[in-house]
């Protein structure tokens, strides 16, 4: 096997960083500004890293293909961003934070990094408070926090529900503050359709401009992918419309190594599916399990309202197998507990796919109002979207495909397997292992992007500067243009007799049975054979409607299912490899009588590292050393 | 249920436009006026027709992104809503919806349903955020800020972006959006050295892209997905005031 250099840099592993900085390359601020980065991505990651690179002195393109940069997908998030700032004296600290966080993704994780993100956390939060985000305060001016899944201590600042919002805007306004200064060009409305790679280095991308559907070239001395997460390979997901794998899958095709792609963390606390046109499935807060009950009836063939079933015959399951966790158990945990339920034919609602979270126990214990002010916001949602009030009845509730921990495998600096390709924020695969903690991803996103990747990007361009500047002129873009242009020909010229959505519908559903919540052999190969009908079918019978040369959001649609149905190949590939269960990932031959998890660490502590090959995919491993820390059992019983 | 969407039509933004009426089946109370859109547009994939361009991202109610006119109404028949949490439930079988594009002259119609709204942006561009170099930052807690102060600039950072306040004012006025963001910034303690500078800046800015005066009609605050308040604008034209005495 492939052993793949990590660049862990020596010592301590509170020194790590200290020494990585210390003796990496930098360069004159009067060169900085020769230099020119290509930042694909607009979120608390990319906003971020285009801000600050640009303060340092580099030429920046940012790209999104949204109408604004403020549109990003973080701006959806809703908890809040942790930091072991141990303000409330609680006994947290760095390394609490770093264990927490090694722990809560099952010891399938790089500890520097790891370490590092906790490191990082604390002036990631002054530094934003600097930008203007209105955290919550106390009376007296200082910050609150509140306490999340996962952990023990309060670590987590917020702004109100919207955190996640006001992040992205601070950093989405520090963007515009660079453009203004003339030193960050903003293409809004632009798609990166491939990677350009010379001389095995990235120099830039091919971009389609949504508007007028003209496809661009862009040269750079760095390319950095800031794209966010690829759940929509489920369809149903909580993640925008829009959110894609296109960009990351291409640079895999170019060379990038993909890591450990089936980890995808599956969120109980979704909104159910209600109908086969339903486009998404919204989030409800996971907040929400600090007061709610989580019931099922115990009798299958139950139709009764759910208030006239008695208290005897609900079965408070995740408060029956996790009596000291309860309905607070991780996410992985209750989300698996909930399809068991919904499997064994106890599920509620009209399509009988999902479970109640109850809150009349904690209204007739803390009163009406209590509740309406911790929760109002999102019984006001609940309401929006369902009609139902949920102060009245239950809520029904189903786990729902979220964040993907999975991405372009980085070493220490960010860096993909291609040089000068940096992935940083939710497309790369770093700090969450098999399972992400809540409010880990803004934290993630924003070191990556605001903190880490400005002082490790100096490293590969100090080099770069002594090389001649790839222009647009060089073959190498015009050949990819036209691979490019000939796949959207290819496409359009198929005019058969389905819908792209048809298509997706079809992938989506195959991934959430076979790759979603657990998964077994004979499934997943089933999955992978089924798959490829897909990618046959779609390229034989998908039509799209209009041209390519104008606005064309069929089109746009059609070019990312064409990835998402490779990507899904790989998830299901990724996930028969790895003969163990471990956070997200639940491989039903590896599990106790009682049905919990059996990791198998003295094969599978590595991190998978797939090698792109059009007809198979070859594997490498990134051993995990654990040199600080024991890796345990996780129990939350 | 069944319904008839007459919507906007235009190939682009130089292009005549006109409104086009689609006969949509098999719809359900449950489904998202997006949703619905979407169902239309793949029977117009079937029929071999162009699929109609509308914005959405988030389905969430939060990126912003999803505006249109719906009988008359910015985001549909509720106050206080974006078109993503609108679900068919509030219409009747048989009716006829007119979906028309955000309506306002900075805000150029670009396809169909989607409308260029980068001239909010650009008032954003002109001082819509505190010059904070990435790591001069003081200790977080090294700068109070009491509770109230933080609670109402939150109430104002809130603001999504939608441009529905400019497009159901009548003077097509971007005043709600700028006073929103002016006053998240200037109430905080970090926001107060460029507070002149920044008040008249994006104002200016705001006149150069052509948005209207307010006239404190109050349309706008209905339709704010985030409720903001109108009050917001009067303390923008006190701040102006007082910028250009003090500034």
């Amino acid at each position: 096997m492939t052993r793949l250099n990590a660049k862990v840099p020596e010592g301590r592993l509170e020194d790590k960083w200290r020494n990585y900085q210390a003796k990496s390359s930098l360069i004159n601020p009067a060169n900085k500004k020769k230099l020119k980065i290509i930042v694909v991505g607009s979120g608390l990651a990319g906003a971020g890293a285009a801000a600050t690179l640009a303060e340092l002195g580099y030429e920046i393109q940012c790209f999104c293909y949204q109408d604004s940069a403020r549109r990003a997908h973080s701006v959806a998030a809703q908890g809040g961003v942790n930091a072991a700032k141990n303000y409330q004296h609680d006994g947290d600290s760095v390394w609490r934070m770093f264990y927490d966080t090694l722990k809560g993704g099952d010891f399938r994780s790089r500890e520097a990094n790891v370490y590092r993100l906790a490191e990082l956390s604390a002036p990631l939060i002054d530094h934003f408070t600097q930008q203007g985000v209105p955290f919550a305060r106390e009376y007296g001016g200082v910050l609150v926090n509140r306490s999340f899944g996962g952990v023990q201590v309060q670590r987590t600042f917020y702004a109100r529900g919207q955190t996640g919002q006001q992040l992205l805007l601070a950093a989405y306004a520090q963007l515009y503050k660079m453009i203004r200064a003339k030193k960050v060009e903003m293409l809004t409305r632009h798609e990166m359709l491939d990677l350009v790679v010379i001389n095995g280095q990235a120099k830039g991308i091919i971009a389609r401009d949504l508007t007028s559907g003209e496809l661009k070239r862009f040269a750079a001395d760095a390319v950095v992918l800031a794209t966010g997460g690829y759940s929509r390979v489920f369809r149903l997901s909580t993640l925008a419309i829009g959110c894609n794998g296109s960009a990351i899958w291409k640079a895999h095709k170019q060379g990038a190594y993909f890591a450990s792609p089936s980890f995808t963390q599956i969120h109980p606390t979704a909104l159910p599916q209600s109908s086969e046109a339903q486009s998404k499935l919204t989030l409800m807060s996971e907040s929400l399990r600090n007061d709610g009950r989580i019931w099922v009836p115990q009798n299958k063939e139950d139709t009764r309202k759910a208030n006239d079933i008695p208290e005897e015959e609900r079965d408070y399951y995740l408060e029956r197998r996790y009596p000291s966790f309860g309905n607070l158990a991780p996410r992985d945990i209750a989300s698996r507990a909930a399809k068991e339920r919904i499997d064994a034919g106890h599920g509620v609602g009209r399509l009988k796919n999902a479970v109640y979270l109850d809150f009349k126990h904690a209204i007739r214990q803390f009163g009406l109002d209590t509740i309406r002010d911790r929760y109002g916001n999102l019984f006001t949602m609940y309401k929006k979207i369902t009609g139902i009030d949920a102060y009245q009845e239950p809520m029904q509730i189903s786990p729902a495909a979220h964040f993907s921990m999975g991405g372009l495998w980085v070493d220490y600096e960010l860096m993909t397997t291609i040089p000068g390709l940096y992935a940083i924020g939710e497309c790369n695969f770093s700090d969450h292992g098999a399972n992400r903690l809540g409010a880990n991803s803004l934290l993630q996103a924003s070191v990556d992007g605001y903190f880490i990747l400005p002082n490790t990007i100096n490293n590969y361009l100090a080099g770069a500067l002594k090389e001649e500047q790839e222009t647009t002129e060089h073959p190498e873009f015009a050949r990819v243009e036209q691979e490019v242009q000939e796949n959207i020909d290819r496409l359009l010229a198929v005019n058969g007799t389905k819908t792209v959505d048809h298509f997706h519908r079809e992938l989506g559903k195959i991934m959430w049975q076979e790759c979603a919540m657990s998964r077994n052999e004979a499934g997943l190969q089933c999955a992978i054979e089924q798959i490829t009908q897909i990618r046959t079918n779609f390229w034989s019978d998908v039509k799209v409607t209009g041209h390519d040369k104008e606005m064309n959001t069929e089109l746009e649609k059609a070019l990312r299912l064409a990835d998402f149905i490779e990507l899904g190949l790989l998830m299901c590939t990724d996930a028969l490899n790895r003969e163990e269960s471990c956070g997200a990932h639940f491989r039903e031959e590896f599990q106790t009588p009682d049905g919990e998890a059996i990791r198998v660490d003295d094969v599978y502590s590595y991190v998978s590292a797939w090698e792109y090959g059009a007809e198979n995919f070859k594997h490498h491993e990134e051993a995990l050393k654990f040199e600080f820390i024991e890796p345990t059992v996780r129990s939350y019983k | 249920m069944t319904v008839t969407f007459r919507i906007w039509r235009q190939e682009g933004t130089n292009d005549p436009g006109k409104l086009t009426d689609y006969e949509v089946e098999g719809l359900t109370d449950d489904m998202s006026f997006l949703e619905a859109l979407d169902h239309l547009n793949e029977t117009l994939v079937i029929k071999n027709e162009k699929v109609i361009a509308y914005e959405y991202d988030c389905r969430e109610g939060i990126c912003g992104q999803c505006g249109v006119f719906i009988n008359g109404r910015a985001h549909g028949p509720h106050a206080n809503m974006t078109t993503c949490q609108l679900h068919m439930r509030s219409f009747n079988d048989g009716d006829t919806i007119v979906v028309e594009p955000w309506r306002a002259d900075s805000f150029p119609v670009v396809k169909d349903l989607v409308v260029d709204r980068s001239a909010l942006d650009r008032i954003i561009e002109q001082g819509g955020y505190i010059s904070a170099k990435t790591g001069t930052a003081p200790e977080a807690n090294a700068v109070p800020i009491g509770k109230e102060i933080a609670d109402k600039a939150m109430d104002a950072a809130a603001c999504i972006g939608c441009g529905a306040c400019v497009a159901t004012c009548k003077n097509s006025s971007a005043a709600l959006f700028t006073a929103a963001k002016i006053n998240h910034l200037n109430s905080l303690p970090q926001g107060k050295p460029e507070q002149h500078q920044r008040v008249l800046a994006m104002t200016e800015q705001m006149q150069e892209e052509g948005f209207g005066h307010c006239t404190f009609t109050g349309a706008c605050e209905v339709e704010c997905p985030e409720g903001i308040s109108i009050t917001n604008i009067a303390e923008m034209n006190n701040r102006v005031i007082r910028a250009s005495i003090f500034g």
